[in-house]
């Protein structure tokens, strides 16, 4: 057993570290096989990676669709600013006690531009029993930087998030269209890192389809949600209101793209140019629904 | 291999420091350390390899492979169980649990590589408090013995679990090497898996002309290992969570061997993930396997653990946690540095039920049963004429 150690030093790279294995064939399982790309695929489900299934979005749209067009007639103006290929993130105002304005945007978008879109928002949905799986499917997930990152910078996608976060929805009706903080400004440092445009949208409607009245906020505490309201939906419809919304009309109007003038992939910003552009692009939409509730004459018919 | 634990212990403890070191008596260089080379092992590839954990599936597997390499020329395994595997020319050292001798197996054997390979991470497989003697002390023990003055050892790897990630709702899709857990970790497994990395990382900004290696695995399947995983993709029906239905990522048994091998051989320094591409959700890994799912209560699953363990569904709960949220890592450091990998989480998973179906089938079949000692006698009877190479 005594080996000559210096005769054998170069052979072991090739022997064990690559595919060719053939000298330790036999006794010594070091697979030889195929990779994986040689293999056939393994999937059945159209799943992604994210969650996302196109199967059960095409469903899903299926469904919505009488909702987007008939219940809300959505309509929308300014499309042409959502890049048809490339990263983009797309920032909206935030309300209504149940978010109505997500499906819009992600059903307007989907079927309009052809591109899916990935919606950012609280975790809290994916401890949620079927509501975060189906949440998933349709293209939720958590907003962590991570995520948005690896989907703008990586997979050119687009990125929907409400910088409000919940205090867009929890907010009162007396309130509506008042754009909260935007965070901490955490979506231009996403953007400016992944090197990809905001896209600001300003929607008119939302606040209208599911007004909040009052906040329960001891009932909220004890169920560890960001907030529980007492809607007009439910004092209208009663149990049905919980889920049934106002046939508001609804506007959406795509603004400008916002492109930051720094290098991406930087660990961190500049926290003045961060907060300065996050502060512009609130100050944007608040002016974009400003002037789209001058001329709306109804909230019904718009 | 996975399964049960050391009959023997105690036996082990109870010895005298110097029968400790009781080897199997293989021909293999009995002898040779003390005179073999010093520190000045410098760039050397791989010659003189300790793995610890030797009883463990991983352990034998490295081993296994070491011993086909003509250029490794000492290998020792540490354990306190036997090994499960067929081994020709590694040395088989009996130690207590936590490894208090290893100073002295380092310091006599002279190696210059550690495979740690003795993690336990399977908490069905003893109490939390063993795991930790095991794990975290069997840790510092090695690291203290690896780090004492003239050590020959210049390349250290240490087999960890993506399981430090810990699993929350907080987390992202992919975890990085360098991402932080998303709460603080309660499991004991998490817990012995920080403070081992810990002194992993210590000893690496103590020793820096020593080569340190963790690797991180994601969940393993195949048909040898044995898993809370694949235990329960065996099952007739296989367990879920009512209404959760989270993305699962595996990793192929034999590329776990492979990346060992992969990493010893290119002296990767630092940390990395080693994890299948993409990742699956769980209804569709049992569809893979042809199983279906029987969801359990999103809620106090915790207290129906007990009856589950009778039905055969021994769940810990950290696998509770991943079956409602999932884990996923990002496997890009490990492939930019050259390897690649022989399965997708996917092909992994139909690989492992493929092999599991076939086995089931060929359980009852003839296995030549005196194999095992016959190849023994030809390898170390005197009466067996060799040629001079063995």
């Amino acid at each position: 057993m005594a080996r000559d150690a210096t005769a054998k030093s170069e052979t072991q790279q090739s022997a064990i570290s690559g595919q060719d294995t053939s000298d330790s064939a036999g006794l010594v399982h070091v697979p030889t096989g195929e990779l994986a790309d040689e293999r056939p695929d393994a999937r059945i489900s159209d799943v992604d990676d994210w969650g996302r299934s196109e199967q059960m979005r095409a469903l899903a749209r299926r469904v919505y669709d009488p909702i987007y067009s008939r219940w809300f007639r959505a309509e929308w103006e300014g499309l042409e600013n959502i890049p048809t290929d490339g990263g983009a993130l797309l920032v909206a105002n935030h309300a209504a006690a149940i978010p109505s304005d997500a499906p819009a945007i992600m059903h307007g978008i989907e079927t309009e531009l052809e591109r899916p879109v990935y919606g950012l928002a609280d975790n809290l949905f994916r401890t949620m029993p079927l509501i975060g799986t189906m949440w998933s499917r349709l293209g939720g997930l958590p907003a962590h930087p991570d995520n948005a990152y690896r989907l703008l910078s990586e997979q050119n996608q687009l990125v929907l998030v409400f910088p409000e976060g919940s205090k867009g929805p929890a907010k009162p009706f007396h309130k509506r269209y008042q754009l909260g903080r935007f965070g901490r400004g955490g979506f231009v440092e996403i953007a400016m890192r992944s090197g990809v445009p905001v896209v600001p949208i300003a929607v008119v409607g939302a606040e209208e389809s599911m007004p909040t009245l009052f906040q329960m906020k001891g009932l909220a505490k004890s169920l560890g949600l960001p907030y529980a309201p007492v809607t007009a939906n439910m004092l209208a419809l009663g149990p049905l209101g919980i889920l049934g919304y106002f046939p508001a009309k609804f506007k959406l109007k795509v603004l400008e793209p916002v492109t930051f003038d720094v290098p991406p992939d930087r660990e961190r910003y500049s926290r003045f140019k961060v907060m300065e552009s996050s502060e512009a692009i609130r100050e944007q939409i608040q002016q974009a629904l400003y002037e789209m509730l001058r001329n709306r004459e109804s909230v019904w018919f718009g | 291999m996975a399964g049960k634990k050391p009959p023997s212990e105690t036996a082990a403890d109870a010895a005298s420091k110097s029968a400790d070191a009781t080897t199997d008596a293989t021909p293999a260089g009995a002898g040779a350390p003390a005179d073999a080379k010093p520190a000045a092992v410098g760039n050397h590839p791989t010659k003189r390899v300790l793995v610890t954990g030797l009883g463990s599936f991983w352990g034998g597997r490295v081993a296994q492979a070491l011993e086909a390499d003509p250029a490794v020329e000492v290998i020792v395994g540490l354990d306190t169980i036997e090994p499960s595997v067929e081994l020709e020319r590694t040395e088989y050292v009996r130690v207590d649990a936590n490894y208090s001798i290893l100073a002295r197996i380092v310091k006599a054997t002279q190696v210059d590589t550690i495979v740690h390979s003795f993690l336990v991470v399977d908490p069905t497989q003893m109490s939390a408090k063993a795991m930790h003697e095991i794990n975290v002390i069997g840790t510092m023990n090695l690291f203290a013995a690896a780090s004492a003055p003239g050590s020959s050892v210049r390349n250290v790897l240490l087999k960890s679990s993506t399981a430090v990630y810990g699993c929350a709702p907080e987390d992202p899709v992919w975890f990085t090497e360098d991402t932080p857990r998303s709460r603080v970790a309660h499991h004991s497994i998490e817990k012995n898996l920080e403070a081992v990395e810990g002194y992993v990382g210590d000893f690496a900004e103590d020793n820096p002309h020593v080569n340190v290696t963790t690797m991180r695995f994601s969940n393993v399947i195949g048909d040898e290992i044995e898993t809370p995983l694949t235990r329960v993709l065996k099952l007739p029906v296989v367990p879920s969570v009512l209404g959760f239905d989270p993305r699962f990522q595996f990793v192929h048994e034999d590329d776990v061997t492979r990346a060992i091998l992969f990493a010893l051989h290119n002296r990767l320094p630092g940390t990395y993930n080693v994890a299948g591409d993409g990742l699956l959700p769980w209804t569709e890994v049992a569809a893979i396997c042809g199983k279906r799912t029987v969801p359990l209560p999103p809620f106090g699953t915790g207290l129906m653990a007990p009856a589950l363990r009778a039905l055969g569904v021994d769940l810990p709960e950290e696998y509770i946690s991943l079956l409602k949220y999932g884990r996923g890592v990002d496997n890009r450091k490990l492939k930019d540095a050259g390897f690649r990998y022989e399965y997708t989480s996917a092909q992994a998973v139909r690989a492992f039920i493929e092999r599991t179906r076939l086995k089931d089938i060929m359980a009852g079949g003839t296995e030549y049963q005196y194999e095992r000692d016959v190849e023994q006698f030809f390898r170390q009877s005197p009466a067996v004429v060799r040629d001079s190479d063995d």
